[in-house]
């Protein structure tokens, strides 16, 4: 069976602000989701993490290299992926409720019943009653669960998160990631979950895959989490198991994070 | 602490009355600037006369034509601006061919001073008030105009690209994304554009009519009727206000989803 995403050699290379050069962020990057895979990717600050998704979402051509959804070559838009963003992306002008009907009052669908399902939603990410309020009236963790059920309105078979929970509480945090992962079980969507938490990459995932440090990245590592499922986000973090694993994948992170920061700081000090 | 400080703004006021007062009025103080006592009255009226006019005039009625005409050629320049402004700016915004083609005759046409124009549009549209409009149309569509195309290129890649992904048609973003931003930059600007839609009407007036208030501030000043020429700047000066106060109310109920700085409700 063809993987669900699949990225092939793919290059991004940006021209560098001060307007001369390039900058290689990432750089033959192979990478392929199976269909009903929960992948989680990881890599130190400002390595690719990011236009990598916006690659897979078909928002980013990469300047070489392909990517098949479900064996077909993407052009333009991938319009089986549902896409989080890490940056604030909600409509200011619009309310929750009105945020989370966009997509499918894009789609044609009535009022009403876009609005009957956008109000189930608010109050699977538990903001029930917080429909009429605005972006900016919400708080940041907040915002977050409104664009994830701004996404999953609308079920797309492809979910592509940009840390979508590093602005919560570690109670929400955990409630939310159990959700997703009662979501998912449902249906088995392929994820491809981006993260700086190696934790929640590891109780979440059916692999791990690690960036090396930019310039040029590239994944360095592929752990696979033989973890039992269903799982309990806060439990499996007690057992031996993942313990080992932790252990095994940071040990692996941890020169390139080192690596990262210090090439993120030259950058900008260079 | 905000009636203390109603109090004192009005007590300025009364106080800048009185001082007019007290300097105009003749043979009140020795003369020191003019030897003729009627002098400084000839140049800076009476305030208690001026008063006078003002009051006749709502007594008598006589300025409700023309408040009507002022307010009219203000509220159709103010639409028809904006209106413009907002299809140009749009189109500008998304098409960069076309604002690249057009962008130094957009500059010159900001940088002449379109109040030279009034002759012109009075030649095309006649005395009546569509020559005022015309005139108060160029100064709001300018200011429309720039908020609108500087919005569409300042909307948020993410917001758009959030919408994109949900789905949202090319005519969709317009819709739905593009033109909600943009309106919100109007609205930013609806303080400048109405006063400048007042602007236009008063000085189309004032330049060649047969009604409004910048045709009687006219008429006075032809016959050297100080008292009424400063009666009809504070008339319009009061207007004007009015004219405000009621676009900050407008505002306030389209704007709701702005962030304001430091919003929480106070406890009672
Ligand atoms: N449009 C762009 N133009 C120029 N450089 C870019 C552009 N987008 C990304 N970059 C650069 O590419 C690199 C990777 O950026 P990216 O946003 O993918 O990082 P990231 O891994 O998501 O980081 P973080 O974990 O902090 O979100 C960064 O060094 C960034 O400066
Ligand atoms: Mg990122």
């Amino acid at each position: 069976m063809d993987p669900a995403v699949s990225l092939e050699k793919v290059t991004c290379t940006f021209a560098a602000k001060s307007g001369e050069g390039h900058y290689t962020a990432v750089k033959d990057v192979d990478l392929a989701i199976a269909g009903g895979e929960f992948v989680s990717v990881v890599g130190p600050t400002g390595c690719g993490k990011s236009t990598l998704l916006n690659v897979a979402a078909g928002l980013l051509r990469p300047s070489s290299g392909a990517v098949k959804i479900h064996g077909e070559p993407l052009a333009g838009i991938n319009r089986r992926a549902g896409y989080m963003f890490q940056a604030e992306s909600l409509m200011p002008w619009r309310s929750a409720l009105a945020n989370v009907t966009a997509g499918l009052e894009f789609r044609g669908e009535e009022a009403a019943s876009a609005r009957a399902k956008a109000e189930g939603w608010l109050e699977r990410v538990g903001l029930a009653g917080f429909g009429d309020r605005y972006p900016h009236q919400l708080s940041g963790g907040m915002r977050k669960r409104v664009s994830l059920a701004q996404m999953l309105i609308l079920d797309p078979q492809i979910l592509l998160m940009d840390e979508p929970f590093s602005a919560l509480d570690v109670q929400t945090r955990q409630l939310m990631e159990n959700e997703l992962l009662e979501l998912w079980s449902a249906d088995r969507k392929s994820v491809i979950f981006i993260t700086h938490d190696l934790e929640e990459a590891i109780s979440l995932s059916d692999r791990v895959v690690v960036l090396s440090a930019g310039p040029a990245t590239r994944p360095i590592g592929e752990y696979v989490i033989d973890l039992p499922r269903p799982r309990d986000v806060s439990e499996i973090r007690l057992t031996p198991r993942f313990i080992e694993l932790h252990d095994r994948i940071w040990h692996a992170m941890k020169g390139e994070v080192l690596k990262g920061y210090a090439q993120t700081r030259n950058r900008t000090s260079g | 602490m905000k009636r203390r400080l109603w109090f004192w703004q009005a007590l300025l006021l009364a106080a800048i009355f009185g001082l007019w007062h007290v300097a105009t009025a003749p043979d009140l103080l020795p003369p020191i600037v003019w030897d003729n006592p009627d002098r400084a009255a000839f140049f800076f009226g009476e305030p208690l006369k001026m008063f006078v006019v003002i009051r006749d005039w709502f007594v008598s009625g006589e300025i409700y034509p023309h408040l009507w005409v002022t307010l009219q050629e203000t509220a159709l320049a103010f639409v028809i601006g904006s209106l413009l402004g907002l299809a140009i700016g749009l189109w500008l915004g998304l098409t960069p061919f076309a604002s690249m083609l057009l962008d130094p005759y957009i500059k010159a046409a900001n940088a002449m001073p379109r109040v030279v124009l009034a002759p012109i549009f009075m030649v095309w549209f006649g005395l009546g008030i569509w020559s005022k409009v015309a005139l108060g149309v160029t100064l709001v569509f300018f200011i429309v105009f720039f908020n609108v195309y500087q919005g569409v290129k300042e909307v948020s890649p993410v917001v758009l690209s959030n919408a994109t992904m949900l789905g949202a048609s090319r005519r969709q973003l317009l819709r739905h994304v593009y033109l909600p931003s943009a309106t919100s930059w109007v609205f930013s600007s609806l303080h400048t554009s109405v006063g400048m839609a007042f602007v236009g009407a008063v000085v189309g007036e004032y330049l060649g009519s047969a009604r409004g208030v910048g045709y009687l501030i006219h008429m006075a000043e032809g016959a050297f009727d100080i008292n009424t020429v400063f009666a009809g700047i504070l008339v319009l000066t009061v207007f004007a206000l009015v004219l405000d106060f009621a676009v900050s109310a407008a505002e306030k109920r389209l704007l709701v989803w702005r962030p304001v700085q430091g919003e929480t409700e106070p406890q009672l």
